[in-house]
């Protein structure tokens, strides 16, 4: 993998430092050199061409480029690269299989949870993240989990009620597992 | 926006960490949750050459409470972990009310509370709670351990008093002799906005007279400011109405806010006199409350 920067500091090469970190994006292991100063939505975004995490404001408020990094939602502008060394990263584009649609993608579809979309991929993976751990929340709950996620369109009505549609559709699956223990 | 370029080192063990730093001819930064040094190195506000990443160093995570009820807060305890907290919960009220008013959920996964002491940002919540709270920072260093008051720590908007080669390890609360009560306060524009007012209150109480009171405001000064007077005034004292009516004016009149976007001095101002009284009006108990605060509950 190649990221290209600019290079502003006139060093020469060899005084650049690079970094060879392994890690795991949406299940498949990867290795990677990276300058150290290499953002992690950078590294999504050039590196690995997955370019459904979006980087919105670039200082830690909107929440557009949000991942999960070992399932805790992450900004991934306000990460280093090379802190995903022996890590797990999940992005917008390991929601769906080949096939289906995951639930919460389906929920923005069915609710209208998105306008311009741009803010959906960081929506979709800290309702994830708020999933795992609370899978019946309320509507308090999930206005709570994506307190730290801006969207301009919508007025947030729609995706509240997404991320509750998916909850619901989740919900039997979880139990139907559960019974069969 | 990139950071500009710097050298990174990832070590396992604190010793190490330390080695690096005092390696590090001063311009070495030790990078915990990242949730304030990252956004400052890509403004390029911070330029260190060395960047030591204390997230592999075993054993900085906890939060734990010893025996006699002293509290212990790692390095790399997150946000996060506080908000959830079951002990905090219980018997920590200032703490427990604080946790989930930082920032915002998701870089409440990241940041860490002693992160937040070392940045030292006026407007940083955290500060003004350990510093209600008699709390302090214990840094290690080639020259061993120290515990350093956080009445002490911060010297200006962003500065401490760590040596270049120290690193924060913990912090650390004293544990409360009488029944502790509080709370903390704070108006924000937005989720993850800086705070245009904050206000911690940490007190307590024996048999219904104040044996210790701590004040600590945010965002309405050059630095976190301790209300020493209104603490004096309560202690001693019942919660009363009259009493935290004082202890509120006198929190007001050692504000220091100035004029800006978020409000004008005035009103924050008035707004740390309210949430003073309207802590201590919930620790007091609703038999002690003011009339304005039983309008309130009544609305």
């Amino acid at each position: 993998m190649t990221i290209v920067y600019d290079d502003r500091d006139g060093q020469a090469a060899s005084d650049i430092p690079v970094r060879r970190i392994k890690f795991t994006i949406n299940g498949a292991k990867k290795v990677a050199e990276v300058e150290p100063r290499l953002l992690l939505a950078h590294l999504i975004r050039q590196g690995l061409g997955l370019t459904g995490t979006h980087m919105g404001c670039d200082t830690t408020n909107c929440g557009a480029c949000t991942v999960l990094v070992d399932g805790r939602a992450v900004k991934s502008c306000t990460m280093l690269a090379v802190q995903a060394d022996g890590h797990e990263i999940e992005t917008v584009e390991g929601l769906a299989t080949a096939s289906e649609l995951h639930p919460l993608q389906e929920g923005f579809k069915e609710q209208h949870g998105l306008q311009c979309g741009f803010c959906t991929p960081g929506m979709m993976m800290a309702a994830k993240a708020l999933l795992a751990a609370n899978p019946d929340p309320t509507e308090e709950d999930v206005r709570w989990a994506l307190s730290g996620n801006l969207c301009r369109c919508t007025g947030y009505q729609n995706i509240v009620k997404s991320v509750l549609w998916a909850a619901e559709k989740l919900r039997p699956q979880a139990t139907a597992d559960g019974s069969q223990q | 926006m990139y950071p500009s370029r710097f050298r990174y080192e990832a070590p396992r063990s604190l010793a190490e960490a330390i080695e690096l730093l005092a390696g590090g001819g001063g311009e070495a930064k030790v990078l915990a949750g990242g949730q304030s040094l990252v956004p400052l190195m890509k403004l390029r506000f911070a330029t260190p050459e060395l960047l030591v990443d204390i997230n592999n160093v075993g054993g900085l995570d906890y939060h734990r409470e010893d025996p006699d009820g002293t509290l212990h807060i790692g390095a790399l305890c997150r946000h996060a972990d506080l908000e959830r907290s079951a002990l905090l919960k219980g018997k920590q009220p200032t703490m427990a009310a604080a946790a989930p008013l930082i920032a915002d959920p998701i870089v409440r996964n990241r940041g860490t509370l002693v992160g937040s002491l070392c940045h030292a940002d006026p407007q940083g919540d955290w500060a003004s709670v350990v510093l209600a709270l008699g709390g302090s920072v214990v840094a290690r260093g080639p020259r061993g351990r120290r515990a350093i008051p956080m009445a002490d720590f911060v010297t200006g908007p962003f500065e401490n008093v760590l040596e270049p080669d120290e690193v924060a390890v913990e912090a650390v609360i004293p544990a409360h002799k009488n029944t502790p009560a509080g709370g903390y306060l704070k108006l924000e524009r937005r989720v993850g906005d800086f705070a245009t007012v904050g206000v911690a209150v940490a007190v307590e109480t024996s048999g219904g007279t104040v044996t210790r009171a701590g004040i600590a405001l945010t965002g309405v000064g050059g630095s976190t400011i301790a209300a020493t007077e209104a603490q004096q005034a309560l202690t001693g004292q019942a919660l009363t109405p009259p009493a935290i009516e004082r202890a509120a004016d006198l929190a007001a009149g050692a504000a220091r806010p100035r004029t800006d976007h978020r409000g004008s001095a005035e009103y924050k101002r008035h707004m740390v006199r309210t949430f003073v009284a309207r802590i201590l009006a919930q620790a007091a108990g609703p038999d002690a409350a003011g009339p304005d605060t039983a309008a309130e509950r009544a609305a």
